[in-house]
């Protein structure tokens, strides 16, 4: 018996698919670079219609977005306004912008669920600097992906963070 | 700089300033701890969240470590420091759990959830004279909880609680009056999970805790939390959000009140929808009917005081750290005043103790676009507090405080508040006695 397991070991409930990991790589580092550049129009465009993007709070990671207290909860109408507030004179906290770097690593491609969304994770770290904060966000992505004619589109992306509590930065005032 | 001189005020010009020193001097940080937190009620947690017996919580309130727990033989909320009497380790570990006993690991001491000391382990070699029961779990000095909301006083001597609420109580009541109309129509008519022992409190805490610092001065979060001048400036791309969404936006009027003991409550009207219950276009259709009728509801049985906690938005201040924000949606904000230039905040939500899932839906939305960390309004309101923390150091001496100075009804966007909040502030300093610790 060979000892590395199929790629859906941890994921019982999904199916092999045919993306690979560098197209999902090729995305999340796509995205990275356009959160990077500040260029949040282009950022939303990898978006589906149906999008999620979620942050739990640091002490509810496995939370049930309709009943408890996120961080982000939005989809795409609130991603349409998150994007028209970064690029804002007036997002105080991110006017002038903030210099951020993000990298991702560990990507595994999970399966393919029942909906034809694939499944991967990720590890991610993202640096913030502006005046005195350097700030640095260390965590999980869970990440659903779809196939489409032009390429995959990004479904939903769930943002679990590692530290304890936001303590001691002041905000998530950027996209992780 | 004498704590009398930080303030000035000239009556006949209506000036009033402090000075920036209150926000960067250390000894002046180590006297509030002192003669404020030490001698006030301050806020612990709310019952909802240690509902069985054994469940804790542990949390840092003024500037201590405490957890509290729900006793396994009175079902009552125990509040204990957080250290062992053995060598002062920290003996809850944890944010959150359920335990039988709570045991020390540095030397496995074990006391149970009524905090006596029920294992030492080679007990005989303390000798004949060491008996248990003198070195139970320390309890805080004075426990109180008002309507679900845990309160707890490091001065043996304070007033009661539901005293020192003072005016700050009818607007605690009216809220949680409104809460318990909102969850028995929830409910439908069935008493909503009160159960047939003692009533459960009308709110809960939702599960998840907004927990962030912030690198100010703590007052500064506490004249931030009630000005109703900054709304505009400051979170411009909410109300853009709000346009956005076709919610027809016109600025917000409203009054404030004194409620004494140093606690106040602006109160004002709102754009937005409220999830108890004001419907506005950014809630979506969905949710229309619902809100609706459960705004009828609420004016049918409370009348006039019904009418103000479904159509009206209040940030009701308890005196020093204290914070209900009933506006875009309920939520608890407790200040945490950690060193004297970078403080802890906490925020929980509250929602009715059973509530409709579409009305849930939109409580949380509503809450997390505009406030919390990741929302659009709450970093600006970081960005203006730390920017205020810097300029405190530059040179500029004093900060100031008139607006309104001269208004008969004092409006939610003067600055009374902030005013009658330093004169308590400066009063407390500038006391005699001191309690013992």
């Amino acid at each position: 018996m060979s000892r590395r397991g199929p790629a859906v070991l941890d994921r019982p409930e999904l199916r092999p698919t045919d993306v690979t990991r560098a197209e999902v790589e090729d995305l999340l580092y796509l995205e990275a670079q356009l959160l990077d550049e500040w260029r949040m129009e282009e950022w939303l465009e990898l978006w589906a219609e149906d999008a999620e993007y979620v942050v739990p709070t640091n002490d509810n990671p496995d939370a049930d977005p309709d009943n408890d207290l996120m961080y982000i909860n939005h989809d795409h109408r609130l991603l349409k306004g998150l994007v028209v507030r970064l690029m804002s004179v007036h997002a105080h906290r991110e006017y002038p912008w903030s210099k951020t770097r993000h990298f991702v690593s560990n990507v595994r491609v999970l399966g393919e669920d029942e909906n034809g969304l694939v499944h991967a994770g990720a590890a991610f770290m993202v640096w913030r600097f502006r005046n005195n904060d350097r700030d640095c966000y260390v965590g999980r992505y869970e990440i659903r992906v779809r196939r489409t004619a032009p390429g995959l589109e990004l479904v939903r992306k769930w943002v679990t963070l590692d530290a304890w509590t936001l303590a001691p930065y002041g905000a998530v005032s950027i996209v992780l | 700089m004498d704590i009398a001189d930080l303030i000035v005020e000239r009556e006949d010009e209506g000036y009033f300033a402090y000075h920036r020193s209150a926000l960067t001097s250390d000894e002046i940080h180590r006297s509030e701890i002192e003669r404020i937190f030490n001698r006030s009620w301050l806020y612990v947690g709310h019952e909802s969240e240690v509902p069985e017996p054994g469940d804790f919580a542990r949390r840092m309130v003024g500037t201590r470590p405490l957890f509290f727990v729900r006793s396994r033989t009175t079902g009552d909320v125990n509040v204990f420091y957080n250290s062992c009497t053995h060598r002062g380790a920290t003996i809850c570990r944890r944010d959150t759990g359920n335990g039988k006993s709570f045991q020390c690991f540095y030397h496995a001491w074990t006391f149970d959830t009524d905090g006596a000391l029920v294992g030492v382990p080679d007990e005989e070699c303390y000798g004949p004279h060491f008996d248990k029961s003198q070195h139970g779990l320390v309890p805080v000095p004075r426990m109180q909880s008002y309507r679900g909301l845990i309160f707890a006083s490091y001065d043996p001597n304070v007033e009661e609680l539901t005293e020192y609420l003072a005016g700050a109580r009818p607007y605690i009541d009216a809220m949680m009056d409104a809460a318990e109309v909102a969850a028995e129509f929830a409910a439908n008519g069935k008493n909503g999970g009160s159960g047939s022992g003692s009533p459960a409190p009308p709110l809960q805490v939702l599960r998840g805790t907004h927990r962030y610092g912030i690198k100010a001065n703590w007052k500064l979060l506490v004249e931030n939390s009630f000005d109703g001048y900054h709304l505009g400036p400051t979170h411009a791309t909410y109300f853009q959000f709000l346009r956005d969404q076709n919610v027809e936006v016109s600025p917000s009027t409203g009054s404030m009140k004194l409620l004494g003991n140093g606690h106040c409550v602006i109160e004002y009207t709102g754009s937005w929808g409220r999830p108890i219950a004001r419907w506005a276009s950014q809630f979506g259709e969905a949710s229309k009917a619902q809100l609706d009728s459960l705004r009828e509801k609420i004016i049918g049985e409370l009348g006039e005081t019904g009418y103000r906690m479904v159509e009206l938005n209040r940030n009701l201040f308890v005196y020093p750290n204290l914070f209900v924000m009933d506006n875009n949606a309920t939520a608890l904000r407790v200040i945490e005043p950690t060193a004297t230039e970078y403080m802890d905040v906490a925020q929980y939500e509250l929602a009715p103790r059973v509530e409709d899932p579409t009305v849930r839906k939109v409580r949380l939305e509503s809450y997390v676009t505009f406030a919390g960390p990741g929302g659009l309004a709450t970093p600006d309101d970081v960005e203006a507090l730390e920017s205020c923390q810097q300029g405190a150091h530059s040179g500029v001496e004093w900060s100031l405080l008139s607006r309104g100075y001269f208004s008969e009804e004092p409006p939610m966007s003067g600055e009374l508040q902030m005013r009658e909040f330093w004169r308590r502030w400066q009063h407390q300093l500038l006391s005699r006695e001191l309690v013992p610790s």
